[in-house]
């Protein structure tokens, strides 16, 4: 039958299903394909800590959301357009973000009177008139026609059950017109060695095109144009990949072999998967018996001149304080990589919060200073992470990368950058000794600074004449001999502080967005809220109101116009994945009374609610003028 | 090119060193006394023998009294934090096979803080060479009981005795698969220094156990080993392929009972063939552990020294740069633009 078809310009989706029904790999495919048409996109993951949960409980519910749309997107969305449910669970679970009139495709082969009862129905929500009238059900007995579609195929039942995620992948593939190739490239990859599961999975996704297209209950296919964007050679990037490569491109851009030295952890776990696949870049990945002989190994790499690099998230940062102590001590380049979790303890380990900001910034003993910067973007990871190690290796000083759980694991589409205009990083090893003695002997001194940065010399081992000493202990400024005395203690104290500060003089001054150039009102963020944010201003300026916008990169130390933007503005909001973090800082530096908005719910913030609080700000703004 | 086979990639000194060029600038801060000094003394006039370039060689040390070694060593030299050298040095010798690296820690510190470094450094098999000043107390912080103490000492931390058992470090790291592991005792230069040369010969991680000993407090925990009255009749010094010997007049052996394990005999009590002979390169480390596990915590009875176990294995760092090396000579060196590239792309115009 010839089916209509309608142009649309945004759609949002949600696959829900058991942990073990890959939710997970049908959104990342559904993403790819609608990534290559050009739409453009951003997507969020979710899934639980438990690898399999117990089969169609609540507990063991993932999903997968993904907005596209024939424009600039800024979040993986608010609320789903339609949700494809594979079991009662995930219809549960998910049921309260679809909006009146959604879309939902629901696997009526899992409703079975037990698998409802199991997640507290009183009775299949399928067969509730007012279920029915209020969403736009589409009951598709999605197992059992994969399986009957599979019945020449020599495969059991259970491996021909295990199809079905693929079923619906090719009835959402037909709905929105998304060509099949890459999957199929992709499913011969994986499956190449497997004929028969190959074949299954082919043949089921076919089974659901072929349903979409031939059913009379979905009458409409859709079509999303491109979005425009600017020319270039685009590629879907996911942000721990991106980070990845961004340590990779300032291994290459410094001449450093990168060693990274880490503990499997989530969410950053996948970091030290993507670096391990990389020795044709020299890289060396050290997976340690821990996380502090993880940083411990990164950061002998670094004495010896590499690029020492570790990756965890706040438990794990919590055992490597010490280390990054003594890297502040020994002043050597070092980046600690935090994809931030729900905490605090072992906490929400897949979910995502901003809230290790504060440990970065002080969780030390002593005065202990470290630069902090926050990538805004699953892309900007790649920029971030470029950022972190310049910082590291020219300042040489540990640094840390709060990435969290959403830039980890969301994806959105990426103009690849050019390498060849990547900036050199130079590492400026010493050579040669700096300082003559009392009897004119020439020496070196490990802490005689560069004038300009406040930088040490770096002189790695295997440089003849330069032999030297350097721990934990403070040091005598210059020299680097141990030390206790209180005047010299005073002065590496405020040193130490002073090169961390005088980083501010390399980055570049805070930018605000507003298109009004009259908002009286500014809200800023760090990291992954950038997204949401940006999404929200949106919303407000549709609505008619002004706001202005800005996003701090640069967090140890701040951009050094920041004080005069927060003061130009009569009111600051802060939205923050955690009970005020920045929002201290920056009352604490800046005497700043921030309007701190706090959601600490292991998901990122939704724009509509974010929206409200803006134009709920300049009401209250307006009102009391 | 150095002497020591294991050393082939560092390179060597230009010119003819003596003790006096690895002495350091730096004042000497350890007690009147201290088993330290002798055993700084004995690694200066010991390293020239190495005949490596100076600024090749790299000592890395944890905390306590012992860690503050590379202070004192004209070499590169970190003093780093408690129990955390072995992962340290491990980043350090991954990534530079020029290099020389040394560890330099405690009872304290390798054993209590840092014991799982240690013994994933011994599995992992790094090219380290790691020296663990044994005295059997906490000398830095004054005097509390060491995971090395004999259970019941009295301590400031243990007025009435401690209760923990000891560990034997030379068991610990034979359990640890370590491929060499050795014990000499600070005031035995002679013994000291040959261990050293057969720990730096080795390719991988080495432990040697130095019994060192803290004459503020713990004083003499080891004489009866080093007075000339007791200790021929208390030290069993292994030696590769050997019987072994000991004794005044070398009147005991070591024998294997019925059900298998090692007992220290009169010589003359059994017939020659019953005698064990001393295997360091039998792959399997149970000969040497058992060994090891002769002596007696309180009296130092059947104490061995001199090296248990020395085999052959591959070295942690040696297989990092095999990796590295196979794959870029399967894939050729990377190339960034490639790499961020991908080749899953589409192009907008």
């Amino acid at each position: 039958m010839t089916k209509q078809v309608v142009q649309i310009s945004k759609v949002i989706i949600r696959f829900a299903g058991d942990s073990g029904d890959g939710m997970q790999m049908t959104g990342d495919r559904f993403t790819s394909e609608t990534a290559g048409l050009g739409n453009d996109l951003a997507t969020l993951p979710d899934f639980p800590a438990e690898i399999r949960a117990p089969q169609g409980t609540l507990a063991g519910v993932s999903a997968f959301q993904l907005h596209f749309a024939d424009h600039e997107v800024l979040t993986p969305g608010d609320q789903p357009d339609v949700l494809v449910a594979m079991n009662p669970a995930a219809l549960r679970a998910n049921i309260g973000d679809l909006p009146a009139g959604g879309e939902l495709i629901a696997n009526t082969d899992e409703f079975t009177k037990r698998a409802w009862e199991k997640v507290g129905y009183a009775a299949n929500p399928l067969e509730d008139e007012a279920f029915l009238q209020k969403y736009h059900v589409h009951p598709v007995a999605l197992t059992s026609m994969t399986v009957a579609a599979l019945q020449d195929i020599d495969i059991s039942k259970k491996d021909a059950e295990r199809a079905k995620n693929m079923f619906a992948l090719g009835l959402l593939c037909w709905l929105y017109n998304r060509p099949f190739d890459a999957t199929l490239e992709f499913l011969t990859d994986k499956f190449g060695k497997r004929p028969t599961i190959l074949a299954a999975n082919v043949a089921a996704f076919n089974a659901g095109w072929s349903f979409g297209e031939t059913t009379e209950d979905f009458a409409i296919q859709y079509e999303v144009n491109p979005a425009v964007k600017k020319a270039g050679v685009y590629r879907n990037i996911t942000g721990n990949p991106a980070l990845a490569y961004g340590l990779i491109a300032a291994s290459v851009q410094s001449g450093l072999p990168l060693l990274l030295g880490t503990y499997p952890i989530t969410p950053a776990s996948d970091i030290l998967h993507e670096l391990s696949k990389h020795k044709e870049f020299g890289v060396i990945t050290v997976q340690a018996e821990d996380e502090i002989a993880g940083i411990g190994a990164a950061l002998g790499a670094s004495y010896g001149g590499s690029l020492g690099i570790t990756t965890t998230s706040g438990p794990g940062v919590a055992l490597k304080s010490e280390t990054i102590g003594l890297a502040v001590a020994l002043e050597l380049p070092l980046v600690i990589i935090d994809v931030q979790r729900g905490g605090p303890s072992t906490g929400l380990p897949t979910k995502t919060e901003q809230s290790d900001l504060l440990q970065a910034m002080f969780g030390r003993n002593g005065e202990s200073p470290v630069p902090v910067i926050a990538p805004k973007s699953p892309s900007d990871c790649f920029d971030a992470a470029l950022e972190a190690c310049r910082i590291a290796i020219e300042y040489r000083t540990p640094v840390f990368l709060l990435s969290d759980g959403y830039l980890a694991n969301g994806s959105e589409p990426w103009l690849v950058p050019d390498a060849s205009t990547f900036k050199v990083i130079e590492p400026n090893f010493a050579t040669e000794t700096n300082h003559v003695d009392k009897d004119g002997k020439d020496e070196f001194w490990p802490y005689l600074r560069d004038p300009e940065t406040l930088a040490r010399p770096w002189a790695i081992p295997g440089t003849k004449g330069l032999e030297h000493r350097i721990g934990g202990l403070e040091k005598a400024n210059g020299s680097g001999a141990i030390s206790y005395d209180p005047e010299n203690h005073d002065t590496m104290v405020r040193l130490r502080q002073a090169k961390v500060d005088g980083i501010a003089n390399t980055i570049p001054l805070l930018e605000v967005d507003d298109p009004s150039g009259s908002a009286r009102i500014l809200i800023l963020g760090w990291g992954s809220t950038f997204g949401p944010i940006g999404a929200a201003c949106r919303l407000a300026r549709e609505a008619g109101h002004q706001v202005a916008q800005t996003h701090i990169r640069h967090i140890n130390p701040f951009p050094s116009n920041l004080g005069e933007v927060l003061k130009s503005y009569d009111r600051v909001i802060v939205p923050e994945m955690n009970l005020g973090q920045l929002s201290m800082l920056l009352r604490a530096k800046y005497l700043v009374d921030i309007i701190s908005y706090n959601q600490v719910r292991g998901m990122p913030f939704k724009s509509q609610g974010l929206a409200d609080v803006i134009i709920e700000v300049i009401e209250t703004e307006r009102a009391t003028a | 090119m150095s002497n020591f086979p294991s050393l082939s990639l560092v390179p060597a000194a230009s010119e003819a060193q003596s003790a006096k060029d690895f002495k350091s600038d730096q004042e000497v801060r350890w007690c009147p006394g201290c088993g330290d000094y002798a055993i700084l003394a004995a690694v200066q006039s010991f390293l020239p023998s190495l005949g490596l370039a100076r600024e090749n060689i790299v000592f890395v040390s944890g905390i306590g009294c012992s860690s503050r070694f590379p202070y004192y060593l004209n070499t590169y030299g970190m003093h780093s934090i408690h129990g955390r050298a072995p992962a340290i040095a491990t980043g350090l010798a991954a990534s530079r096979e020029d290099l020389s690296v040394w560890v330099i820690t405690g009872d304290g510190d390798a054993l209590s803080i840092g014991g799982n470094h240690l013994i994933h450094a011994l599995r992992r098999n790094v090219n380290l060479k790691i020296l663990l000043f044994n005295n059997r107390i906490y000398g830095l912080t004054k005097g509390q009981y060491s995971p090395t103490s004999e259970q019941g000492k009295i301590t400031k931390s243990t007025p009435e005795g401690s209760l923990d058992y000891s560990f034997n470090p030379v068991s610990l790291a034979l359990g640890a698969e370590a491929t060499f592991v050795a014990r000499t005792i600070d005031s035995d230069r002679a013994h000291l220094q040959g261990v050293l040369a057969a720990a730096a010969a080795h390719e991988g991680t080495a432990l040697v156990e130095i019994y060192q000993n803290c004459n503020i407090f713990n004083d003499n925990a080891w004489e009866p080993l080093k007075d000339s009255d007791t200790r021929d009749d208390l030290l069993m010094r292994l030696e590769h392929g050997e019987v072994i010997l000991f004794g005044k007049d070398k009147g005991k052996g070591v024998t294997r009972t019925s059900e298998g394990h090692l007992k220290v005999v009169n010589v003359a009590d059994v017939s020659s063939d019953a005698l064990i002979r001393h295997d360091a390169h039998a792959t399997d480390p149970g000969l040497a552990f058992a060994l090891s596990r002769l002596s007696d915590v309180y009296s130092l009875e059947n104490t061995p020294i001199g090296v248990f176990r020395d085999i052959q294995r591959p070295s942690y760092d040696r297989l990092v740069r095999e990796q590295v090396a196979q794959v870029k000579e399967r894939q050729g060196a990377g190339d960034l633009q490639d790499l961020i590239t991908g080749n899953d792309t589409w192009t907008v115009k």
